[in-house]
């Protein structure tokens, strides 16, 4: 309001104004900054960056890094490309993400309409769940994983995660704010449990799953502690795995550090969250703008 | 047997609130039912016990000849229009109103012409493709009762839907859902706490208070014999005039004056109700009293006053010249007067 009333009075900001976009710039500059000089240092060869440090503007090895990083063999047994790192954990990250997000909806769906014994200390129970974060059971859920014969399969990647307290969470707060007279017309339209689910919920909570999709993807995909330890085989590393350890295993000797790789494999290992981000943000924004409820 | 009949309904709660309470009713095919009563008196719940979305706690409720009470919302072949219209906000109108249809495994070409003829009568044709979101309160409440049509059920159920509307858009489509029964000559129950609305649209009227059903019959026959005080409160506004007196020989005492009414009548407790409209205002009135608020409508006027300490409203053509303060005259006819007794509520 404040903005508006100023600005139609006297094209002028006040120092206020000023201030606080200085500091917005800054908090922009901190975030892009460093993802800049990763960028603008993968673009080098290794000499340079070894002689020179960091670098600020681009170089003309680009093409060579990035084509290195994505087909050289790695690895102990030199038998995983990077390349193959990013295939494992998108099946991870996209499994995770859609497996939440379709067991939360549909856990939040019976807690909310179907009205069973104990429904509300269900709730809890899962809810509690928040509380223990994968890292705190890891022992148990690896001893379970192990002994269902799951370590180095896709499946032992995914399934200990796909369980969330969160999204069921923001499913069940969604459901309630649905009016009841929806579900009662569309029962008398013949709709059963499942069509008034699938034709009914889903649809209207469009945005939502959009949204949990996005949370549960970045969260599937920066995974580290649970596929190291679950993976022994190379062929199920993951890029977050790989960042600790491609690239770093021949350079006792003479060999150079191959920094430019590294940080072409960094830039790289970005892609894949942010453009799910920036993907499914626009069908994420859209549902917002029509209100339809 | 009659098309739609209510054997002793009870609805308990389980937090043990008693909603309705051993309620019997017939519905002829083709009639038009309407519910009146005061907001929480049960009116709902007996409509929603007929559509199937509350259970029946006890008693039978049967639809053209066959007991509904354990047969399930989408099988009872009604249709319901709610107060707030419950539209498919994510579907368009077309979809909105053959979503139910789609679900009977009716053919496409079929469904097809079924909305596109509903849609024409209710004049809502060029609105087909679009959301409910995009329509006005008039056009959702018209694509509201197209998807109640499309399915031709055996009842339709009107749960207050006109409460959502703004008074001018009220009126109209009071008519048109007359005008559209009538039309259709499809069996339909109101429900609303409006007793215009229920004058108006009703074949017959049941009135409802506290779950249990006061008065059933034809407006006129409700208006001008109401059983009890409740009835004769609710229905006509400006609402009765009700006065406290006794009652001896048949004649009630009323400040000043009296008025003489059947001789056998004898209640030491009694209510005397008179009808706004029914006070004659002349200057050779048996009673005099002052005007203590006058409301001009136009053609009409109503007057706030009081006599014996009891306060009345008189409704009558504002050519009669009565400003607030001035003191005036006015008859009751005994024959106009409503006597009820106030240890039963009832009329005698």
């Amino acid at each position: 309001m404040v903005y508006t009333r100023n600005f139609s009075k006297q094209m002028k900001f006040k120092p206020v104004e000023i201030l606080s976009h200085v500091i917005l710039i800054l908090g922009v500059l901190l975030m892009v900054l460093p993802i800049w000089f990763s960028f603008a240092t993968s673009t080098h060869d290794n000499v340079a960056i070894m002689t020179e440090g960091m670098k600020f503007f681009l170089g003309e090895s680009f093409s060579q890094n990035y084509n290195e990083v994505l087909n050289e063999k790695g690895g102990w047994s030199e038998e995983v490309t990077a390349a193959k790192m990013f295939i494992n954990s998108f099946i991870m990250a996209f499994g995770i993400a859609t497996l939440k997000v379709v067991i939360s909806a549909m856990s939040a769906y019976a807690l909310v309409y179907f009205r069973f014994k104990l429904a509300v200390p269900i709730f809890w129970l899962i809810f509690i769940t928040l509380l223990v974060p994968l890292e705190v059971r890891i022992f148990p859920s690896y001893k379970i994983v192990s002994d269902l014969g799951l370590t180095n399969t896709y499946t032992g990647l995914i399934l200990p995660l796909v369980a969330s307290a969160t999204a069921t969470f923001f499913f069940r707060q969604f459901y309630k704010t649905i009016p009841d007279e929806l579900l009662e017309s569309a029962k008398l339209d013949g709709a059963n449990s499942w069509r008034f689910f699938i034709d009914f919920l889903l649809p209207l909570s469009k945005t939502m799953l959009a949204a949990m999709f996005i949370f549960m993807f970045v969260y599937g995909y920066s995974q580290y502690l649970w596929p190291l330890i679950m993976t022994t085989d190379e062929k199920y590393w993951t890029v977050v795995m790989g960042m600790k350890i491609i690239f770093t295993e021949n350079y006792e000797g003479v060999a150079l550090p191959r920094t430019g790789e590294r940080f072409a494999y960094i830039i790289l290992s970005m892609l894949p969250p942010v453009l799910v981000v920036v993907i499914l943000q626009r069908w994420f924004i859209k549902g917002l703008i029509q209100t339809e409820k | 047997m009659s098309f739609l009949e209510l054997k002793n309904i009870t609805k308990i709660y389980p937090n043990g609130t008693k909603a309705v309470d051993e309620t019997s009713l017939n519905v002829e095919d083709g009639e038009f039912v309407v519910f009146v009563g005061p907001s929480g008196c049960g009116k709902s719940t007996l409509l929603r016990m007929i559509a199937g979305l509350e259970d029946i706690t006890s008693g039978e409720i049967s639809l053209d000849g066959t007991i509904i009470n354990n047969i399930d919302p989408s099988e009872r072949d009604v249709a319901m229009v709610f107060q707030n219209y419950a539209l498919y906000p994510h579907m368009t109108v077309f979809n909105n109103m053959a979503y139910g249809l789609k679900n009977r495994g009716i053919s496409k070409d079929e469904i097809n012409s079924k909305v596109n003829d509903a849609a024409k009568l209710l004049e809502i044709d060029q609105y087909l493709t679009r959301k409910p979101s995009m329509l006005s309160g008039g056009q959702r409440q018209r694509v509201a009762m197209g998807r109640a049509i499309v399915r031709n059920p055996k009842i339709f159920l009107f749960d207050e839907p006109l409460s959502n509307l703004d008074a001018k858009l009220r009126n109209q489509m009071r008519l048109e859902i007359k005008k559209l029964q009538r039309q259709m000559d499809v069996t339909s129950i109101f429900v609303t706490h409006d007793q215009t609305e229920a004058m108006t649209l009703g074949d017959r009227i049941v009135v409802i208070n506290n779950g249990i059903v006061e008065q059933v019959g034809t407006p006129k026959e409700i208006y001008s014999n109401p059983n009890t005080k409740f009835v004769a409160e609710f229905i006509g506004s400006p609402q009765m005039n009700l006065f406290d007196c006794s009652i001896e020989n048949g004649v009630a005492k009323l400040g000043e004056g009296q008025v003489n009414l059947d001789n056998s009548i004898n209640i030491n407790d009694a209510s005397i109700g008179i009808r706004p409209d029914d006070i004659q205002i002349t200057d050779s009135g048996k009673f005099e009293t002052k005007a203590n608020l006058v409301e001009y409508l136009g053609s009409d006027m109503i007057i706030y006053s009081s006599i014996g300490g009891q306060d009345f409203s008189c409704k009558l053509s504002s050519k009669i010249d009565v400003k607030t303060g001035d003191s005036f005259k006015f008859d009751i006819t005994p024959s106009s007067v409503h006597v009820f007794d106030n240890t039963t509520n009832k009329r005698v």
